[in-house]
């Protein structure tokens, strides 16, 4: 499992350990990377000067981050700036990880509030979202162009087809992860099945899965937690 | 400049397309791909503004840019109409997120150890998998008439499971598949 090399922070961080649901992957890619060489634990990190800094810093790594930011994010934030050690940036990831929303926004968020309160907030999240942005719609509206070109059309087809199977992999990935989810493996197990079944198959709108089958897997989690 | 859509929201179907995506803004436990498969189900099975193919080609725009995978809600946004739809989606996708996250934040992460927060976190680890293979199965639709582009899907799921790629190189790679079979 790629979440043995967090062991030694686990004990630091428990909740990371009882979090296989959100890409432990890339997690264990941004530690694994660069990670176990660090010499930094033991700098004091320097702060960011301004709220104009953050969001310069956050332009720049946003626009690195070909198929996922977080590994950028980790390298850029500790490596480069030293803004967050790794054990900080852990705890930050851990509380992206448990609230709604992208992991890596609310990260950036967190890390710019925490300097800056919400105007440095908006400044990580700007920094993080807006020039990435424009590459995305100049893209966008290339593909509107052109998308009754029929190799255009077969280019993206194929495109679509990988990242179908990036996204599949990426769950397929997370499955041994749940072997020591606190359910016990045949629950947990049959809980993705059930929600591939509702969702996939049958199209049940999600607030319904949510309220229902996420209201039973919470009970079932509040009762094995017992202290 | 003209956004590919199929049929455009009226004026008044703005207000329940951004109330929709407030609500998925709050379920994007695990991030914003597993909303993927309440967003199709929302923009393609019931409103039929864009189609499979179009939904697909969207998503994997954004993945083979730089940037937060988020920026797919843009894409979507600006398909189903130009500079506001992607206004509306972006918005309604992050106020509740970014808003929450802020508070809880600031609410201090002592609680992030008790029992309630790890009960809801690893009681919906399962339900999240359940998500993304429902995300990855519901992009897949537009290959699955398709022997070539079946085979692109299968392999990328192999090579990804075993080894460590960029999914840059075999984003590129599915392009160059796309193309050739045109």
């Amino acid at each position: 499992m790629p979440a043995t090399p967090l062991a030694p922070d686990a004990a630091a961080l428990p909740a990371s350990d009882e979090t296989p649901g959100i890409l432990p992957d890339a997690a264990a890619e941004a530690i694994e990377g660069h990670g176990p060489h660090s010499v930094l634990d033991d700098d004091s990190p320097r702060q960011p000067g301004s709220p104009g800094e953050i969001f310069r810093v956050f332009t720049r790594l946003a626009l690195k981050g070909f198929g996922g930011v977080l590994p950028i994010v980790q390298h850029e934030l500790v490596e480069r700036e030293r803004w967050l050690t790794r054990e900080q940036f852990l705890e930050l990831l851990a509380v992206a990880q448990v609230l709604p929303g992208p992991n890596v926004v609310n990260l950036s968020l967190m890390f710019g509030d925490r300097a800056f309160g919400w105007r440095g907030g908006l400044a990580a999240l700007g920094g993080m979202l807006l020039a990435p942005l424009g590459v995305v719609l100049a893209l966008a509206v290339a593909y509107a162009h052109y998308a009754q070109h029929p190799v255009v059309a077969g280019v993206l087809r194929g495109m679509g087809a990988v990242a179908a199977g990036l996204i599949m992999a990426t769950g397929i990935k997370l499955l041994p992860a749940l072997r020591r989810n606190v359910l016990g493996p045949v629950p947990a197990f049959g809980f993705v099945a059930l929600m591939f079944a509702c969702i996939a198959l049958l199209r049940v709108p999600l607030a319904w899965m949510l309220g229902g089958l996420g209201a039973i897997a919470f009970t079932l989690a509040w009762r094995r937690l017992k202290p | 400049m003209t956004p590919a859509v199929v049929s455009s929201p009226a004026g008044s179907d703005w207000s329940g397309v951004f109330a929709q995506f407030l609500l998925l803004s709050l379920l994007s436990i695990g991030g914003a791909i597993s909303t993927v498969p309440e967003m199709h189900r929302y923009l393609v099975d019931q409103h039929h503004w864009l189609s499979n193919e179009q939904f697909s080609a969207m998503v994997a725009i954004a993945q083979a840019a730089p940037g937060p995978n988020l920026l797919f809600v843009a894409v979507l946004g600006w398909g189903i109409g130009g500079a506001f739809g992607m206004l509306v989606t972006m918005l309604g996708i992050l106020l509740p997120s970014t808003t929450l996250t802020l508070a809880a934040a600031r609410w201090g992460e002592a609680r992030r150890h008790t029992r309630g927060v790890q009960a809801f976190v690893t009681g919906l680890a399962p339900l999240t998998v359940g998500l993304v293979l429902s995300s990855g199965y519901l992009l897949g639709k537009p290959a699955y008439g398709d022997p070539w582009l079946l085979a692109a899907m299968v392999v990328t799921v192999v090579v990804c499971v075993r080894w460590k790629i960029s999914p840059l190189w075999l984003i590129a790679a599915g392009g160059l598949v796309g193309g050739l079979l045109t």
